[in-house]
């Protein structure tokens, strides 16, 4: 089934691409307007402050969400145009890391690392075995954690257990929901490098999503910074840290630096100033 | 300088005054309760359709819906035991003295026993599931859907439903007629119990007079109904679960609304079913006794 589903095309066209995409919740507006190209091969962060959309965005991008209005291709298909079982053989395709793991708790690491193998394909259980503890090899996990429950390891074994059982299916496209968010700055760098070193054993794609911006700057050939009500601001990652990059207009340059910086003052008093007007800045 | 914001009023629509105000506001109160209804009704009536699409097209694999009939059927089998027994005794209790005033004690056994095969039995076989089990699969599932676990089922191309809804629909719909006769057939034993050994009423008649009240029928009206009930909890469990809200007390509220959803619909299907089998019955056996 994996494999009847995977037949690449073999275009030069981008392996995702968000086409005037919205997403509303209701009458809140999440998402508006988002044109993306996510290049075959490329490692792309995502970055944006908490309450943005980015996680809105990688849920669309799998077609966990549907867009209100506008396209999410991948590799050409329109994924909202899609029958449930063809949606269902193209999600083999992703792999995806959510943010706290989301490890299933009732079953043990082994079980939760070969679900998608036992769900979509037809290994024998030694072979299982096997991909199962070459995948937490990959990413630095002891045999003994086989038999644990996810409640028994740290927050950085999860999200490690987490990216192996997102490889399993040996993805053509990975996306990480903000890997190192909550992590000491040791395991953050740790869960960084298992990013870069997957993309060099792995020919995947990967989209991260991130407002860790040692790790954008770390794991990504391209950097978007997603605003409140989705505006897209493309650069390349030393550009977009070292300095203002061109070609952008003033206010969302100050929204840039000021994230990329960590500076609050700016954004406090916009943020006073709005409440003070009567708009509600927890909206975003 | 703008005047605080009234903060324990969220609405933004400005009052209107008077008893026009409060007929308007009341309307728009039953009209947003109206459209709240209609939509959860909608959308359980979907999940129900969508569980029964998966039971006709693919059945979950063995070791997704063995541990379901483990926890749901074995696991419930104490409890709805030891119901049936006391609630068997309980009714003796309060009946023997009406009953030995008329110096009918030895006919307790077929009033007894025929409340607990058609009625008290399945509902409360079905109260204890909906308890213990109804409202832990809402819990269970509202965890694993603030955890995300839902949407990683999703992402890697398990359908949740099929996976999560199905097994146990299943042991709920197939395990309840057993749990049923478990606690009609204790409630039964400790009726007989109490009623034969501690109140000394005489054994052979009261198996005999037992025997003449209740029939197949009976019994297999309360497995019937059993099974709508099973059908009933899993659903509305499943579906608080799914549909849980954010945050610890979301768990706490799905778990709670699964709960009170069951045992009222529970009750309502009692009726319903118990009018229907009751027409059934006499159009069978047009000759037997009515009540109205």
């Amino acid at each position: 089934m994996v494999d009847a589903a995977r037949k690449p095309n073999e275009s030069r066209e981008p392996l995702v691409r968000l086409s005037a995409m919205s997403v509303d919740f209701g009458r809140h507006a999440v998402l508006r307007d988002i044109n993306l190209d996510i290049p075959r091969g490329q490692t792309l962060a995502v970055i944006g402050e908490s309450g943005c959309g980015k996680t809105v965005l990688l849920k669309t991008i799998i077609g966990l969400l549907r867009p209100t209005r506008g396209q999410v291709y991948f590799d050409g298909r329109n994924l909202a145009a899609l029958g449930e079982r063809e949606l269902t053989r193209q999600r083999t395709r992703f792999g995806f890391m959510f943010q706290q793991a989301a490890l299933f708790d009732s079953m043990t690491i082994a079980q939760n690392v070969a679900f998608p193998l036992r769900q979509h394909t037809q290994k024998e259980p030694q072979e299982i075995q096997g991909i199962v503890l070459a995948r937490l090899a990959e990413v630095g996990l002891p045999e003994n954690v086989l038999r644990k429950k996810p409640a028994e390891l740290s927050g950085g074994m999860r999200r490690r257990v987490g990216l192996a059982r997102a490889l399993a299916l040996e993805p053509e496209i990975v996306l990480y929901d903000e890997p190192t968010t909550g992590l000491d700055p040791i395991m953050s760098d740790v869960i960084n490098e298992l990013i870069l070193s997957t993309r060099r054993q792995h020919p995947v794609t990967s989209v991260v999503v991130t407002h860790d911006m040692r790790t954008a700057q770390k794991v990504a050939d391209r950097v978007v910074m997603l605003y409140p009500l989705a505006r897209l601001r493309p650069g390349e990652p030393q550009a977009i840290y070292d300095g203002p990059p061109q070609a952008i207009d003033s206010a969302a340059d100050s929204r840039v630096s000021q994230f990329v910086r960590g500076e609050a003052r700016e954004r406090l008093m916009e943020l006073r100033q709005q409440t003070n007007g009567g708009e509600s800045w927890t909206n975003e | 300088m703008s005047s605080a914001p009234n903060i324990l009023t969220p609405n933004t629509r400005p009052p209107l005054g008077g008893l026009l105000g409060r007929i308007v506001d009341w309307i728009a109160d039953l009209g947003g309760l109206m459209i709240g209804w209609m939509s959860g009704l909608g959308n359980i009536t979907l999940f129900t359709f969508g569980t029964f699409r998966w039971l006709t097209t693919r059945l979950p694999r063995k070791e997704t819906i063995l541990p379901n009939f483990y926890q749901i059927g074995v696991l419930s089998l104490p409890v709805v035991a030891l119901t049936g027994t006391f609630i068997g005794m309980v009714l003796v209790v309060q009946s023997y003295m009406q009953f030995r005033m008329l110096n009918m004690e030895t006919r307790l056994g077929a009033v007894i026993n025929m409340s607990l095969v058609r009625e008290l039995g399945p509902v409360l076989a079905a109260t204890m599931l909906a308890g213990r089990v109804g409202s832990s699969m809402a819990a269970e599932l509202g965890t694993m859907r603030i955890t995300e676990q839902i949407d990683a089922l999703t992402s890697m191309g398990a359908n949740p439903i099929h996976y999560l809804v199905v097994p146990r629909f299943l042991a709920c719909l197939l395990l309840i007629p057993a749990l049923t006769i478990v606690a009609d057939f204790m409630g039964i034993a400790g009726a007989f119990f109490y009623a034969v050994t501690l109140l000394g009423v005489d054994s052979h008649h009261y198996l005999e007079n037992s025997q003449h009240f209740v029939g197949a029928f009976d019994l297999f009206a309360g497995v019937f109904k059993s099974c709508f009930f099973g059908a009933a909890i899993a659903l509305i469990g499943c579906h608080r679960g799914f549909h849980c809200d954010p945050g610890a007390e979301g768990v706490g509220k799905a778990a709670t609304s699964a709960f009170v959803h069951s045992f009222v619909l529970i009750l309502f299907l009692d009726l319903i079913l118990g009018i229907v089998l009751d027409g059934i019955y006499y159009a069978l056996w047009p000759e037997a006794p009515k009540i109205l």
